[in-house]
């Protein structure tokens, strides 16, 4: 075990992948030399070279045309792009060539490439460097899509990323890139994907988030235990595959359910999640499902902490569905 | 005060390389071409007829295809647009398999995922098409810089249109090649026409191949018409890029003498006296007048050969629509190389629906 920071950890998967595999390699901008925008590739020039490191010219959709290219020659390229906010120029080559290629050619060109790009706001960063979009790619056939919360789940859902024969996008929570600190496995400890993780459990309401969103619902767990509220909180970690059984079995337990992203209300992936639990849990369900979220609108800068779910107001929504008759 | 003279255009490539193509190489060349042909005029009855689709044809497009096929070898991969027919019968695709996929039927490869024309071969490393267009430019740049790492002395080619020259990943991907001296082989066939756009309206440039010239590395023209300039131009190409000596663009000149699609009506944008014009450099009459005039090919054997083409392609149609329709439930499969758990739930809810009389496959 070691204890690392979540950029720590995810360049600390990416270094193992690595020297495990020399078909593993990384491109994007500012990665090699410079280390990554956010230093998540650093030291890995250094010990791979330009070969395996790969600075690219500034173009998203080259970043993963290429990849996609050298996917079906046999490597496993991890691109990244330096944020969530600028992968549209790369949107084409991600849900109509990547996500599309093994289903378009039945089977015959499998396209396994991971997509690596820190996403969310609460940086200042912001119209062009906080969205959540994660939705876009959930609502595409043929992309799986991870989101770590902790150190250790950076690095093992990662490797999973690494080794798993389908597309990934792997959105790192860049708020939390440094304020976290866990202890990270060392070795090849993969994390599978679809299983969610109980950050607490509870028994009066259930609380689904995931990325940058579980320090404050789980700060929002605690306030809610000071008021005699017993809250679960669940971390999604994969939301394709999505772990169905847990949420399930959480609000089948507790007959409450709170939904918490960043992204924006209407058509985000808490609209999934609700109509999931409308579904399949209808019957369990004692009170309407909250959904804690970012506002209908472009996402703000000055006053990016009025648009941003927080502990209070993540709490405020579950004290309301807990004492719901 | 800027030095606009700073940058020197690369010089342009010499045409020829090594031996010309032999006469019985030019013969193999001009059954496929004729068989290409062949089936380009019985699909477009056969979408009228309602028993396929869609169809692309390539009419116009054949030397340049079979002359860039010929210049390739077997480890080379393609990365193609969706009129690229001819180009894959000479990498040796079997007839019947390009058939079964205009039908999308129980032996389609792609298992009827894609319209006619949107083929994929994995035998031959020719990777499977798409609809969008250029996608596929920057995806062979990254096959060869692949090849490049595992030092396989490969090259790619692209191939794409004059259209495609006004796309993102025309740019990104020569960019890439330029930087990177990927060994990547860009094939653009310009037929003059992007469905109703005309070639001059697409572009200022005077010529395509000049834009190489931007990304640091050599353009060329070619007659596309002319099956051996484009062999030697491509084999050129191929010679450079495995040598480590970097990209080529291609422009091949060619003319789409047939629609863009099945759903297109030229009339609408061109007069058939342009069309009729253009026929006269049809690259498969040409070969024919070169081989006859060679005495490679008489009245009687050239008729054979046409006749040979079209016994195989009815035979092909005939196999084809005969052949097992697909499985129902197989449009659930290869999303990902195993189903999630939500995809077993759905294939479970359709097959119920099948069960129950809903549906009827």
């Amino acid at each position: 075990m070691t204890e690392l920071t979540l950029v720590q950890a995810v360049n600390r998967g990416l270094l193992e992948a690595m020297r495990a595999d020399p078909d593993v390699l990384v491109l994007g901008e500012d990665i090699g030399v410079n280390g990554g925008v956010f230093r998540a590739t650093e030291g890995l020039y250094k010990e791979f070279g330009a070969d395996r490191v790969i600075d690219t010219p500034l173009s998203e959709t080259g970043i993963v045309g290429t990849a996609i290219g050298m996917a079906l020659y046999g490597l496993k390229p991890v691109a990244e792009i330096q944020f969530l906010d600028f992968i549209y120029p790369a949107f084409d080559q991600i849900v109509s060539e990547l996500a599309k290629f093994r289903y378009r050619s039945g089977g015959q060109f499998p396209c396994h490439v991971v997509i690596r790009t820190p996403y969310g706001g609460g940086i200042k960063g912001g119209l062009y460097h906080s969205q959540s979009t994660e939705a876009y790619f959930c609502h595409t056939a043929g992309l799986k899509v991870a989101i770590p919360a902790t150190p250790a789940d950076a690095k093992g859902l990662l490797l999973t990323a690494i080794h798993d024969e389908d597309p990934v996008i792997f959105l790192e929570p860049k708020r939390i890139y440094r304020a976290v600190t866990g202890e990270v496995p060392d070795g090849d400890t993969r994390v599978p994907f679809g299983v969610a993780r109980t950050v607490r459990e509870g028994t009066d309401v259930s609380i689904f988030a995931y990325g940058a969103m579980i320090p404050p619902t789980t700060d929002a767990a605690a306030l809610l235990e000071k008021d005699g509220i017993s809250a679960e909180v669940i971390d999604l970690r994969t939301l394709v595959p999505l772990d169905e059984r847990a949420i399930l079995a959480s609000v089948e337990k507790t007959g409450r359910a709170v939904v918490v992203h960043e992204a924006a209300r209407f058509c985000g992936f808490g609209g999934e999640l609700a109509a999931l639990l409308a579904e399949k849990a209808f019957y369990s369900l004692k009170a309407p499902i909250a959904r804690v979220t970012g506002y209908d609108t472009p996402f703000p800068y000055a006053l990016e902490n009025l648009y941003l779910p927080n502990a209070e107001t993540i709490a405020h929504a579950a004290r309301a569905t807990a004492r719901a008759a | 005060m800027a030095d606009s003279t700073a940058s020197k255009a690369p010089a342009p490539v010499p045409s020829g390389d090594g031996a010309p193509l032999s006469h019985e190489q030019r013969l193999e060349a001009y059954r496929q071409m004729v068989l290409a042909r062949v089936t380009d005029e019985r699909c477009l009855a056969l979408q009228r007829q309602g028993r396929i689709g869609f169809y692309a044809p390539l009419i116009g497009q054949e030397a340049a295809q079979v002359g860039a096929a010929l210049a390739l070898r077997d480890e080379d991969w393609a990365f193609p647009a969706y009129r690229e027919l001819a180009f894959a019968l000479t990498r040796g695709v079997p007839l019947q398999e390009i058939i079964d996929q205009l039908f999308g039927n129980g032996r389609d490869l792609i298992k009827g995922r894609q319209m006619p024309n949107h083929f994929g071969f994995r035998d031959q490393h020719f990777v499977v098409a798409s609809s969008p267009i250029g996608t596929q430019i920057t995806q062979a740049v990254g096959a060869a810089m692949a090849a490049q790492r595992r030092h396989d002395r490969i090259a790619t080619i692209a191939f794409f249109g004059d259209g495609a020259t006004s796309s993102n990943d025309f740019h990104a991907g020569l960019n890439f090649a330029g930087v990177f001296r990927a060994p990547t082989i860009f094939f653009c066939q310009n037929n003059e026409w992007a469905i109703s756009l005309p070639r001059e309206k697409q572009t200022r440039s005077a010529t395509l191949a000049e834009k190489a010239s931007a990304y640091g590395f050599s353009g060329v023209v070619v007659d596309g018409n002319e099956l051996g300039a484009v062999y030697a131009a491509v084999r050129e190409a191929r010679a450079r890029a495995v040598r480590g000596d970097g990209p080529t663009l291609i422009e091949a000149q060619v003319y789409r003498l047939g629609p863009h699609s099945t759903s297109d009506d030229p009339r609408r944008y061109r007069t058939d006296a342009e069309v009729e014009a253009a026929r006269r450099n049809d690259p498969v009459l040409r070969l024919q007048k070169e081989l006859t005039e060679e005495h490679v090919v008489d009245a009687s054997s050239d008729q054979k050969i046409w006749e040979a083409a079209r016994a195989q392609l009815a035979a092909a149609i005939d196999s084809a629509e005969k052949a097992a329709p697909l499985a129902p439930t197989s449009f659930l499969e290869d999303v990902f190389a195993a189903p999630t758990p939500r995809l077993a739930e759905e294939r479970a809810a359709f097959e119920g629906l099948v069960r129950d009389g809903v549906i009827h496959p």
